[in-house]
């Protein structure tokens, strides 16, 4: 496998799990809305799933994608695919 | 004071400018002590704000190429982050949202989960890909991608309906803020609008876009802000309301059992004025289907990676990096405001509802709400209403009216705060409206003039030539969205979500599977294209106007999965029954999934 193909599976594997962690907040949990609500988890005080609509789920999605990029920097370093500066 | 270039004294320039806007917030403040009417304070706000602005866009004008279609690619991180908040956050956001979770609860706040959730498929997705293309515009990429003038001219279409249907909403906005504040009737106000987005965008496209963008966020978060910390501490609701209004969420819902809802008759809902709503939803119960909420945000989320004016903000980084970091940014500044909407519409209830408050009107008598001054000036702007139904003298929930709109607007006045902070809350309505407006009419006419005029008709066009027609067709652009907007034919907030899903249905898989299916091809896009973008417009259609029935649930405001799924199989079907892309385009596609080397188009 050239070093390109190699690179390209890890960022699809990382795009995996992004998207996977990704469909959890904005999706999955949504489900069980109803169900959530009753919780006795309140964060805050704030009943479950109102506390997700309004900040959970939101604050999951901004440090998902510093992760995000975070880590595919890491795999562009690996594969010494980064930008050059002045590029 | 200011050494060396522009771009390394950002911090700086916009250090100082914020505080000056301070300093100006406190005059006003001390004016209106002195004795400053109210519609002097609001037209000084606006006036004062939308000059700043247009200074910006004439400070930033430029006769180059790369710097009006991309700033010159060279916008740092978190200014980008910044200027895309604003782009991004609307009239809607900032005038509509909170009233709508204020009226719907939770079925509504599948916006908020679908308007931020979206920047991780802008991230994952699109972004860096597309910064790493090069291109001027989105159609630009599809057009390169997949080669030929006909998938180019398509995604020229999807384009220019979603977003001037999602433009006309916005310059609505900028109408009825400036009619508001400036005390003007709404069919001017709605030119004086046009006027002030064209001063920011014609004469530098885009980076004078972005540095008014910039201005503009600033503006409007420190407007949303400042009155939810107010209204919390004023009312010992706790000085962080974020996570501190527990307690007033709980009280709510106390509240509204002990008041009870109560259905009107259709005989007094007529008396009503048109357009506004009481309170007939609890506050914080779930009160959707799990796919109600689902398929709303799904396709928030997919709009939101399919809406041109966002995605060219990241082509105006200097790098992949950059790109990449940057929508973490463009999410945070965004988190900002949508996590302070449900706090905003907390207090503006608990304000209005709560007997224990001096500012509840809930259970006092009608003559008495009727004699407070908040509520005439904004019963004769028709954006409140009360009636004595039961003809009982006090007032009952069920008997309040307010539009939605009104509840970002009026609230620090309800809630008792100086009108400085009104009229510091109508400059950023203003403020938001106006940098959406911008980057908006400015996605529509560079595609025109880049992708129609520069690419189809007249490819051999001098860069000179090619700017006049991009300033020609900006003008022309505003002022077809103003005079649509003058009609008012449907709602900010509506039409609003009609843009995520025209954008939706046509774009978000072409746009996707350029970058992650090699296979995809010109014929599959051109098909993805058309009849995904068709399949949605004929729901819609069917729904709206027909009386259609729909099917598994999908609504009106959710037309586009019908259209994305259309524009999903076709696409695949079509690509695999033709030919597969020659190897140029694929060794491209290779290119364009690696962060280093030359940008496929370079310098154009």
């Amino acid at each position: 496998m050239s070093k390109q193909e190699q690179h390209w599976e890890k960022t699809r594997n990382l795009l995996f799990i992004t998207l996977a962690i990704w469909f959890v907040f904005s999706i999955g949990i949504f489900l069980f809305g109803a169900e959530m609500q009753e919780s006795t988890i309140r964060p805050f005080g704030y009943p479950l799933t109102y506390w997700f609509t309004c900040q959970g789920s939101l604050a999951i999605f901004v440090i998902l994608i510093f992760w995000f990029a975070g880590r595919q920097e890491k795999i562009d370093d690996e594969f010494g695919f980064t930008e050059r500066e002045g590029e | 004071m200011i050494k060396g270039k522009f771009i390394d004294n950002l911090p700086k320039i916009y250090g100082i400018y914020t505080g000056g806007f301070l300093v100006f917030i406190i005059l006003m403040s001390i004016a209106e002590a002195a004795g400053m009417t109210a519609k002097m304070i609001g037209i000084f706000f606006v006036a004062f704000t939308v000059l700043i602005y247009a200074l910006i866009g004439w400070l930033s004008r430029t006769l180059q190429s790369d710097a009006y279609y991309v700033a010159g690619r060279q916008v740092p991180t978190v200014f980008n982050g910044m200027a895309t908040a604003a782009d991004w956050m609307s009239g809607a956001s900032f005038v509509a949202m909170a009233g709508g979770i204020y009226f719907r609860g939770y079925g509504y706040m599948a916006l908020l989960v679908g308007w931020t959730g979206g920047y991780v498929l802008v991230a994952s997705l699109l972004a860096p890909y597309l910064r790493k293309f090069g291109c001027y515009t989105v159609p630009d990429f599809i057009g390169t991608r997949y080669g030929g003038n006909l998938a180019r001219f398509c995604a020229v279409v999807v384009l220019t309906l979603a977003s001037f249907t999602y433009v006309t909403a916005q310059i609505n906005a900028t109408g009825r803020i400036a009619s508001v504040a400036l005390d003007i009737p709404f069919n001017i106000a709605v030119y004086v609008g046009l006027a002030s987005i064209l001063m920011c965008s014609m004469l530098g496209g885009m980076r004078a876009v972005t540095w008014t963008q910039v201005a503009q966020y600033i503006v409007l978060i420190i407007a949303y802000l400042l009155p939810v910390f107010w209204i919390s501490n004023n009312i010992g609701a706790g000085f962080f309301p974020h996570f501190m209004l527990a307690d007033e969420v709980a009280r709510i819902s106390e509240l509204e059992g002990q008041f009870g809802f109560v259905k009107n008759s259709a005989a007094d809902l007529a008396t009503v004025p048109k357009g506004l709503a009481g309170i007939t939803k609890a506050h914080s119960t779930v009160n959707a289907t799990p796919w109600q909420f689902i398929s709303l945000a799904i396709c928030m989320m997919a709009g939101t990676a399919s809406l041109p004016h966002v995605m060219m903000r990241y082509f105006t980084t200097p790098s992949v990096r950059t790109a990449r970091r940057s929508v973490g940014w463009s999410l945070f500044f965004i988190f900002l405001l949508y996590s302070s909407a449900p706090m905003l519409a907390t207090l503006s209830k608990i304000s209005l509802l709560d007997p224990n408050l001096a500012t509840g009107i809930i259970g006092r008598s009608i003559t008495e709400v009727q004699a407070l001054d908040w509520y005439q000036n904004w019963n004769q702007a028709k954006l409140m209403f009360v009636s004595d139904f039961n003809g009982n003298g006090t007032l009952e929930l069920n008997e309040f009216f307010m539009k939605g709109d009104a509840v970002v607007l009026a609230t620090p006045e309800i809630a008792g705060l100086p009108y400085v902070i009104s009229g510091l809350v109508a400059a950023g309505g203003m403020a938001a409206a106006m940098s959406t407006a911008d980057g908006l009419v400015l996605a529509i006419s560079n595609a025109l003039s880049h992708d129609v005029y520069y690419k189809i008709i007249n490819p051999k066009a001098e860069t000179a030539k090619r700017l006049i027609v991009a300033r020609i067709l900006l003008v022309i652009i505003g002022f077809a969205g103003a005079t649509i907007a003058a009609l008012e034919i449907n709602d900010i907030l509506g039409s609003v979500i009609w843009a995520f899903d025209f954008a939706m249905s046509g774009l978000f898989f072409p746009l996707v599977l350029g970058v992650w299916w090699k296979r995809a091809n010109a014929a599959g896009a051109v098909a993805g294209m058309i009849l995904g973008l068709g399949s949605g417009t004929a729901y819609l259609v069917w729904v709206k106007w027909y009386a259609g029935a729909g099917f598994l649930g999908i609504t009106t405001s959710t037309f586009g999965l019908v259209g994305a799924s259309v524009s999903l199989v076709a696409m695949i079907v079509v690509s695999l029954i033709t030919e597969a892309p020659d190897a140029a385009t694929q060794k491209m596609v290779d290119e364009v999934r690696i962060p280093s080397g030359k940008t496929i188009l370079g310098k154009q």
